[in-house]
């Protein structure tokens, strides 16, 4: 048996592309606004690009909505609240949900790719992850819409009124799900605006609400930028606005609706903590750690993007975290192969680019992927940052990136407090075989989500939400509920 | 811009692997090796099997994965007619076309190497023969070493020997890899692989565990099954024997082979065994010499598809040997 | 021109996944609420319902095993197939019960909004029946609703179809298998709606629908011993006699209340288990 040289080529075998058609988005040149049950001509509106941010392609336009149209959303969804959907019970506002969820599914694909198109997310995790969480959101609530008053709540819990609802841009479509199914199954009525630079997939699910017969103007789409979302939170026609967001406008937000009657909640940033003890499964954490950073290219409120290491174990993990993330196939998020996509848009791209910055300046020390980048669109390769502290601006900040801050410690007690040591309080992950260990570190992290042994893993009936300047509120699970009732 | 490798922080790991003295120190070093999450196993095995191998990819990997192809025949009603076919079809898969690669070894019980030694005559086949009272194990060491004796004699290249699953889980780590530092003894020339019999280990930690005494034992090869039992070769403990060899392989320096057997039927199910190669353990694994599937349907499957992706039409199962 | 003859149903069991006849061979008949001859029923014997038992304890690891997700699409597709076959679904409630053509299309209606709603519960009830309790010490403690396993159901005897369906869309929610007992005198809209289990991707095994005389089969489903819980609803004046029975096995035991209206989980409630975990909370 001869010695080779140990190191083993990983990719050796190098993959030939596997592009999913982009075809089948069957996509419109331009769009107007969704407003009791109909889209609105596109010449009506202003109209704005979103683009495909691995090409920086135009996909299609879409309608800046005014006030005006803000307006007039408000107004047919108090009208759908008032006239209809008040009066529909729960069981017929589930089986609404239900045929929803049948229809995303059966349209599975088809959103798949125009979510990966508009966002810049792999196919991959559209197809495996956004589209089947976004169709079991549906299932969920479309089950509790009948049964409120086993939800805890009291006996005969009701809906708020008509919720104006903004999303972000890293999952586009089940940010949507997550708002829209847990507002219809209560009983209330919505205006829903999606993010400036990935509306499309919401404007499918427009359709597929047509498909349904959802009664015209239980769910209306105002799509736009900041001044539409503003409106929105302003309008005195609204009961409760729905924000996921940074933390930052999450406070002007805030700051807009106090004084007010509105309801709010909130869904903000974070700087997750994924604390690693030295018995934690090697293999199974080095994967972890880059699933809680690198899946959908860390634009995740809840990314792990704090690595917290214990001391005894910091090289060898240090070492096979390198030799994975060289492994990341970074490219065409169309194709079906890719591990990585694109940052959704030019401005993210210069801000982690700017945050990015300051971790070299502050001292840490810099390892990028040795991947390809395309040549057009927005690309960032995987980055890690070793030898960091709670000192350094990369320990603190949220980059929203492929960024990862690697810091360690010696105890449990250290652990805590370090991963509790920041003004966030979203979401953390705790690695050890050792259970009682786990528990006692969870009971202990000021958090919304603790993943122990795993990480970003989501699901309709778990309530999902921070603490702290993460926001307030929980999403997901019959917590979710409590949002969108009068109680 | 500091780059990683002028960091040294990608040179293998310093801790290099002791020798195993006695059972103690058997102990203490494969209970200080780290668990194995179940929920992570499984959840990276069914990411990697979404990688879509399309056009020179695919057919770059059925061709390996031919030449990996132990092609096995291990039943009580084996004839040395039924050898021949055996042999006949691993040197020339496809008689109709000489660029399909032959097969990497024939797989028999002892009583048939000599046949099949004969049949094969000089050609690149290896002959692998199975021992040590295979498929249980449960016999004397005395009887399974002179069964190991009797297929080296007969000219076997290759001998899958069984560890002692009951010696195993009674904690005996000690008398397993004892047995295997015996059975390696009496290989002469040829080569060991050690089959683990991962369907009655049962959990991912007891695979990591059996790997590892096996490999230190000086296992040429690790294999995950007989074949003869309920469970046989699945990815999720094929990905944690390519962990275990690719790090055995940078605290030894000693390349150590890993085998899956049992239940693969179809390309799809190889294609995804070489993906899982692809990115654990790497390209230093994608040969035969490294990697090899103990199957016997499955090649007539890898000609279809290998047809097929030429052609564009599915083949008729008749076009091929129903050797 | 004369009319076009029709092809006469034969009504079987549905039994793990398929539809045997009664191993005794024997039938009997069954008339509509008019009196009009309907079909030779399957008369299930003593075997049939132990054959029954055993593929339902075979299918329940695996229906349990599924995720709550998974049921809950599962019984959901169950009612889309009885919607999309409702049609059906009416004649057999107007044959059986006597109803006219729009009273039996509000029953069905019903009845399939009534798994609707079964379909719903799989992924809550959970949340609804269990939770973490703090417990003075350092533990994490936490109680979760398992399935008893296998209930045999005596379905109503009147309500043909939304009787049937209540009485076994409960424990199939809860992660339940079935072995139910159809109606005596009106068995076959309930054979009707369980052949939809085979289009529904239903496991075979999990809902059992035997057709009989009741007062044959009932107090063998009491005493046997691999059946977890008995729902008398359909045994009429037998109830006591077969409550005591059950008592042989501890089996849990549901029978109608007055106050059932109030109290819709009730059923569910007694075909679950709670089941408490303790863990250490320790560096």
């Amino acid at each position: 048996m001869t010695d080779h040289a140990l190191t083993s080529e990983l990719g050796a075998l190098s993959y030939d592309p596997a592009p999913e058609s982009a075809g089948i988005a069957r996509l419109q040149p331009s769009y107007g606004l969704f407003l009791n049950g109909k889209f609105t001509a596109p010449s009506a509106h202003e109209q704005f690009a979103s683009l495909n941010p691995a090409t920086e392609e135009t996909l299609a336009t879409v309608a800046l909505a005014s006030a005006a149209d803000v307006d007039a959303a408000v107004a047919s969804a108090r009208r759908a609240y008032t006239k209809v959907w008040s009066k529909t019970t729960g069981a017929e506002r589930a089986k609404y949900l239900y045929r929803i969820a049948r229809l995303i599914q059966e349209r599975s694909r088809e959103l798949a790719v125009v979510e990966t198109l508009d966002n810049g997310k792999p196919i991959r995790e559209s197809r495996d992850v956004d589209i089947p969480l976004a169709a079991a959101h549906f299932f969920y609530y479309a089950g509790w819409a009948d049964k409120l008053e086993h939800a805890g709540f009291g006996p005969n819990p009701q809906p708020v009124g008509v919720a104006g609802q903004i999303i972000p841009w890293n999952f586009p479509l089940l940010m949507a799900a997550w708002k829209l199914a847990p507002a219809l199954a209560a009983g209330n009525t919505c205006v829903l605006k999606p993010a400036e630079t990935t509306p499309l997939s919401a404007l499918i699910l427009a359709e597929i609400f047509q498909q349904a017969g959802l009664p015209d103007g239980v769910v209306n789409i105002v799509t736009g930028d900041g001044t539409t979302g503003a409106a929105l939170v302003d309008h005195p026609g609204v009961d409760k606005i729905a924000f996921t967001g940074s933390t930052e406008v999450g406070r002007l937000i805030q700051e807009r609706v106090a004084g007010t009657a509105k309801r709010l909640t909130l869904e903000l940033g974070g700087k997750g903590a994924n604390i690693v003890f030295e018995d934690a499964p090697i293999d199974e954490v080095i994967e972890g750690i880059i699933d809680g950073i690198f899946f959908n290219q860390g634009h995740v409120c809840c990314a792990g993007s704090r690595l917290l290491v214990q001391e005894s174990v910091a090289d060898e993990v240090l070492r096979r975290l390198l030799r994975r993330v060289d492994q990341l196939r970074v490219g065409d998020p169309m194709d079906k192969n890719t591990d990585v996509g694109a940052i959704n848009s030019a401005a993210q791209l210069e801000r982690i680019r700017d945050l990015t910055a300051f971790g070299e300046q502050e001292g840490a020390t810099r390892y990028t992927s040795a991947c390809d980048l395309p040549d057009k669109g927005y690309w960032f390769a995987p980055t890690v940052f070793a030898d960091v502290t709670q000192s350094h601006r990369i320990a603190r900040d949220e980059i929203f990136g492929p960024v990862l801050s690697v810091l360690s410690f010696r105890t449990p007690e250290e652990a805590v407090a370090k991963a509790n040591n920041s003004k966030y309080g979203l979401a953390c992950g705790v690695w050890s075989e050792k259970g009682s260990r786990t528990l006692w570190v969870a009971q202990r992290l000021r958090a919304g989500v603790i993943w122990a042994n795993t990480y970003n893993k989501f699901d309709p009936t778990s309530p999902f939400g921070g603490v702290r300047e993460s926001g307030f509120g929980r999403e997901g699970g019959r917590h979710g509920l409590e949002a969108y009732l009068n109680v | 811009m500091v780059d990683a490798r002028d960091r040294g922080v990608l040179v293998p790991a310093v801790i290099s692997v002791p020798l195993i003295h006695n059972e103690d120190e058997l102990r203490r070093y494969v209970d200080a090796l780290s668990g194995v999450d179940a929920v992570g196993v499984e959840s990276r095995v069914a990411k990697l099997g979404t990688r879509s191998l399309k056009k020179s990819t695919k057919l770059r990997a059925i061709d390996l994965a031919i030449s990996m192809v132990d092609l096995t025949t291990l039943e009580g009603a084996d004839t040395q007619g039924r050898v021949t076919s055996l042999c006949t079809k691993a040197m020339r898969p496809d008689p109709s076309d000489p660029s399909v690669p032959a097969a990497a070894a024939v797989c028999v019980y002892p009583d048939l190497v000599a046949h099949a030694r004969r049949v094969l005559g000089d050609s690149p086949v290896a002959v692998a023969s199975v021992a040590t009272a295979f498929p249980s194990g449960r016999a004397s060491l005395a009887v399974k070493l002179l069964d190991v004796q009797d297929a080296v004699e007969a000219g076997a290249d290759e001998i899958d020997m069984v560890i002692d699953r009951g010696a195993f889980l009674a904690g005996r780590w000690g008398l397993v890899f004892d047995e295997i530092v015996a059975v390696k003894a009496v290989c002469g020339g040829a080569h060991l692989k050690v089959i683990l019999e991962t369907g009655e280990l049962v959990t991912y930690d007891n695979v990591k565990r059996a790997s590892w005494i096996a490999m230190l034992a000086g296992a040429d090869f690790i294999k995950t099954s007989t074949g003869k039992v309920g469970v046989n070769a699945t990815l999720p403990v094929a990905l944690v024997m390519l962990e275990a060899a690719r790090d055995f392989a940078e605290v030894s320096g000693r390349l150590v082979g890993v085998k899956v057997a049992g239940g693969i039927r179809t390309t799809k199910d190889a294609l995804k065994y070489l993906v899982l190669v692809n990115e654990t353990a790497g390209g230093t694994w994608l040969t035969p010499e490294y990697f090899r599937f103990g199957a016997s349907s499955l090649l007539n499957d890898l000609l279809m598809q290998r047809l097929k992706q030429r052609t564009g039409a599915y083949i008729r199962p008749d076009e091929f040997s129903g050797d | 021109m004369s009319e076009r003859l029709d092809v006469k149903k034969t009504y079987k069991l549905v039994v793990n996944g398929a539809f045997p006849r009664s191993e005794s061979g024997r039938s009997y008949e069954v008339a509509t609420a008019n009196g009009k001859f309907l079909a030779n029923v399957a008369q299930a014997s003593r075997k049939d319902l132990r054959d029954a038992i055993v593929a339902a304890r075979a299918a329940q690891g695996k229906w349990w095993g599924a995720t709550a997700y998974n049921r809950g699409q599962v019984l959901y597709r169950w009612a889309e197939m009885a919607e999309s076959r409702r049609n059906e679904l009416v004649e057999q409630v107007q044959w059986c019960e006597g109803l006219k053509k729009k009273e039996a299309q509000l029953s069905v209606g019903r009845a399939i909004d009534r798994i609707v709603w079964y379909a719903g519960w799989t992924d809550k009830v959970t949340q609804v029946l269990g939770g973490a309790n703090p417990v003075a010490g350092p533990f994490f403690n936490f109680s979760l609703p398992v399935p008893s396993g296998v209930i045999g159901v005596v379905a109503p005897q009147e309500s043909s179809l939304e009787g049937f369906v209540e009485a076994v869309a409960a424990p199939l929610c809860v992660g339940n298998t079935v072995v139910a007992l159809a109606s005596e005198l009106r068995p076959t809209p309930a054979i009707v709606l369980a052949e939809m289990t085979a289009t529904s991707d239903f496991p075979g095994g999990v809902l059992n629908v035997l057709t009989g005389i009741t007062g044959e089969l009932v107090s063998h489903l009491a005493m046997h011993e691999d059946v977890d819980g008995l729902d008398l609803t359909g045994s009429a004046e037998l109830a006591d006699e077969l409550a005591r029975l059950a008592a042989g096995s501890i089996k849990r035991v549901y029978r109608p209340r007055l106050n059932d209206e109030e109290n819709p989980l009730r059923r569910l409630r007694t075909f679950v288990e709670t089941s408490t975990v303790w863990h250490t909370i320790g560096q």
